[in-house]
């Protein structure tokens, strides 16, 4: 069973025509950072340029305001213009900057609802994964690969280490969910006591999970790699210590995955192990 | 009248008489007690702000370890009590309160308020509802732990199955009481500014500072019902087994946060209506210039106060909306840039061809300015549905909503406070003093809350006791500006005690002839009773 699985993942990897695959974060906060996490699905991609454009817009309009407060601030002071107008209405002025901020919403507008339609509008998916928000884990179940459900929880900070791969305070979990690479992953949360977030930065998306309700969104990813998200809405006492841990990983990798978790969820991280532990030997072999 | 009764009337009370303040049934009075109210409640509050940057000046557990200060349930229960003090408790009687029964008589050339026995119930409400509120952190919350930690939004069902204990049960009679005080007070300012005005003051020639009362105060009236609704729905639900927002039973959750949010957002436009007018008086007066464009700033803040009441679920674009329905939220939340723009560009406009002295009040106001547009165009940002499910509860919305209200709410509560310190208290402030807190606010509040953007777009979530390592560096930034922050707030207190043993006798208008609204029209501080004969507008 976990030995089969094992096999299984060695198998699929001799397959692979890249050896580029490794257990690298993508999907994590880095330190000291002014922006997004790096973007690894098309709706972040996105998210990332409609707020690169933002950012233009913005920091142009706070410094327009930055630099009338300055020029009126030395200008007009008291001692440069002792005798002040007793000006108060200028008609034209007040249609331009009532027409000029509309004009720049408008601007605003067109990309911003192309963009929600874009993430909003699920496309045609290739399977579904569950995950249901508990006080305080999160609780997964693939149900287009024979409906195995396990529960993500935090690994305590005791355990963290780097074996077989780096781990992350806050971050890393015990049994992290896993997709294969290039899949359009559909994905359903709900919620079985409070209301909990399900948040994934790297791919822009951020879901209520909402008891009574089912709530799906979606992402499609090219970039192997582990990706961490936050559970985003208060929740009670360990709020911030429910993560969510996903990998990206070859098809094959994932197919063992699948058949293994089957078995048992706790053998899963065996499979990802030891495909990480061979690319290793093979990116080493490489640099020989 | 006669000489006699006259006399009586001009007769001010001792200070040291209690009946003068408890039975209180005079407008400046009032307010005054409603000033010293949002002052101790924001040293309450903004000391729990305190203990929440501690906490995340470095990743782990400092402050909330199971030590003196208890575990992460009581962080919760901090970040909590931090938000519903500073809106409820403190922004508000300030603003409200405070400003709003000093000035709104005054400068509607009015006696007094419509209702004065009114106005003292309304202030009197208050402490008592303080108290429940800060009872509640004492009494079991929830598993044992006192004290409600479910944020100052109290979604359902952390907030009903969720917390099993009584601590939240206060928390909504604290509300209610606290919403009762503001429906009154609401009734209060509608009525005096439309029946009350003296003769000859039509609505548009009434000073910027009462219009943005009146809207605040229609605002009030129409979004404080909805949570008192929301928040009685919840006492059932928690203590009467009905179902309004549990699934089990055919509720809703996310009813809950739509009544919330209708009335959440018209609050927040409560919290900086005021601010806008008193902005504009301070502005007007230190450019020695009328206000630019007045029907423009007046009607802008009705179309804001409009306005504020048909966006409410830009707070929820993840709850799963259709995404039509958010389309429209986004429309709508945008157009508030709009009459926005118009009140910044206007308050420029009022400087520009100006002959501008920069005292202290000036200084806040300018600060506000530049402060309220950044804190203005990161909200232009989130009210984009798209680019909101990455942000959305993130510490960019903190850094956002503490730009407009933390350095826009505050910074115009000190520029009023430094503008009419002199007319409330009767003594002038160092303005030195008075200087050195301003840039020790103006510089503290940015280095706390300007890398908040930055850890929010990297991900970090918000009402996290603790936090991945790699947010370590932005959070000590901020908690360093939390230090210059408070040592301004130290700077203040020792700018009051001062003034309180200097005593220098103030002039009845410190600013000369900018200064034109009534208020600058009566001694400092102006007679126990004015406007006995009603002042005639031109």
């Amino acid at each position: 069973m976990r030995i089969s699985a094992v096999f299984g993942a060695l198998a699929a990897m001799f397959c692979l025509v890249t050896a580029a695959a490794s257990a690298t974060p993508v999907g994590i906060p880095t330190d000291q950072a002014l922006g997004f996490q790096r973007a690894a699905s098309p709706v972040m991609e996105r998210i990332t340029g409609f707020h690169n454009m933002m950012l233009w817009i913005i920091t142009a309009i706070s410094l327009v305001v930055l630099a009338l407060l300055v020029y009126v601030v030395f200008r007009f002071r008291e001692k440069a213009n002792p005798n002040p107008s007793k000006n108060s209405h200028n008609t034209p002025l007040e249609v331009v900057w009532t027409a000029i901020p509309v004009l720049i919403l408008v601007i605003i507008a067109v990309p911003s609802f192309r963009l929600l339609y874009f993430q909003d509008v699920l496309p045609e998916t290739d399977f579904t994964i569950k995950t249901t928000g508990w006080q305080w884990n999160w609780e997964y179940e693939y149900v287009d690969h024979g409906g195995f459900t396990f529960f993500s929880n935090m690994t305590p900070d005791a355990d963290i280490d780097n074996e077989p791969y780096t781990e992350y305070r806050n971050l890393s979990t015990d049994l992290p969910i896993v997709v294969p690479v290039g899949a359009t992953v559909r994905v359903e949360v709900t919620a079985a006591d409070v209301i909990h977030n399900w948040a994934m930065p790297s791919f822009g998306i951020k879901m209520d999970a909402i008891p009574g309700r089912l709530n799906e969104t979606w992402f499609q990813t090219d970039i192997e790699g582990i990706y961490y998200g936050q559970c985003s809405e208060l929740c009670g006492v360990r709020h911030a210590f429910m993560p969510i841990e996903l990998h990206v990983v070859p098809q094959g990798v994932f197919d063992a995955w699948v058949e293994a978790s089957n078995e048992d969820p706790y053998s899963g991280p065996d499979v990802l192990a030891a495909y990480y532990d061979s690319t290793r030997e093979s990116r080493v072999a490489a640099a020989q | 009248m006669s000489e006699a009764a006259a006399a009586h009337h001009d007769h001010t009370p001792s200070m040291w008489d209690w009946k003068r303040w408890v039975f209180s049934t005079n407008h400046k009075d009032i307010g005054t007690m409603y000033l010293i109210f949002a002052i101790f409640a924001g040293v309450i509050g903004g000391a729990m702000s305190g203990l929440i940057r501690w906490e995340l000046a470095e990743p782990g557990l400092q402050v909330f370890n199971n030590g003196f200060w208890g575990n992460e349930h009581n962080y919760n229960v901090i970040t909590t009590m931090h938000g519903l003090i500073m809106i409820f408790f403190m922004v508000m009687p300030a603003m409200i309160g405070g400003f709003g029964n000093w000035f709104v008589p005054l400068m509607i050339g009015a006696p007094d308020m419509a209702f004065p026995r009114m106005n003292n119930i309304s202030f009197w409400l208050l402490p008592f509802s303080f108290a429940l509120i800060l009872i509640s952190m004492f009494v079991p919350g929830v598993g044992g732990e006192n004290g409600f930690g479910g944020g100052w939004v109290m979604y359902p069902p952390l907030s009903t199955t969720g917390h099993d204990g009584p601590a939240f049960d206060l928390v909504i009679f604290s509300l209610h009481i606290a919403g009762i005080s503001s429906i009154l007070g609401a009734i209060n300012f509608i009525t005096t500014i439309f029946n009350m005005r003296a003769p000859g003051m039509t609505l548009h020639k009434m000073p910027l500072f009462v219009w943005s009362m009146l809207v605040t105060t229609f605002l009030l009236l129409l979004a404080v019902p909805v949570l008192a609704g929301a928040l009685t729905m919840l006492l059932t639900d928690r203590n009467f087994d009905t179902t309004f927002f549990n699934p089990a039973g055919g509720g809703d959750p996310v009813m809950y946060q739509h009544l919330f949010w209708f009335f959440g957002h018209p609050e927040v436009y409560i919290l900086i209506l005021p601010g806008f007018g008193m902005i504009s008086h301070i502005v007007s007066t230190f450019s020695r210039k009328p206000v630019f464009g007045y029907l423009g700033m007046a009607y802008a803040m009705v179309a804001i106060g409009f306005i504020g009441f048909i966006v409410w679920a830009h707070h929820m674009y993840t709850v799963g909306m259709n995404v039509n329905l958010k389309a429209y939220f986004v429309a709508a939340t945008m157009i508030i840039a709009v009459p926005t723009g118009i009140k910044i560009f206007s308050w420029i406009a009022t400087m520009w061809g100006g002959s501008l002295s920069f005292r202290t009040p000036m200084m806040w106001a300018l600060g506000f300015i530049f402060l309220f547009t950044v804190g203005g165009v990161t909200g232009v940002v989130l009210a984009n549905a798209g680019v909101d499910q990455s942000l959305h509860d993130t510490y960019y919305v903190v850094a956002h909503f503490h730009y407009v209200l933390s350095l826009g709410a505050v910074f115009s509560i000190f520029a009023g406070f430094y503008y009419w310190y002199e007319k409330i208290w009767g003594v002038k402030y160092n303005s030195f003093l008075a200087r050195t807190q301003f840039w020790l606010f103006f510089i503290g509040a940015n280095v706390i809350f300007f890398p908040q953007h930055f850890l929010g777009l990297n991900g970090m979530p918000r009402r996290y006791v603790d936090y991945p390592d790699a947010f370590a560096f932005w959070n000590m930034v901020s908690s360093w500006g939390y230090v210059i922050m408070a040592l301004g707030m130290v700077v203040f207190f020792i700018l009051i005690i001062e003034s309180i043993v200097r005593r220098r006798k103030a002039e009845a208008n410190p600013w000369g002839e900018g200064a034109t609204t009534l208020e600058w029209t009566l001694s400092s501080p102006p007679p126990f009773h004015q406007f006995n004969e009603l002042p005639k507008i031109k």
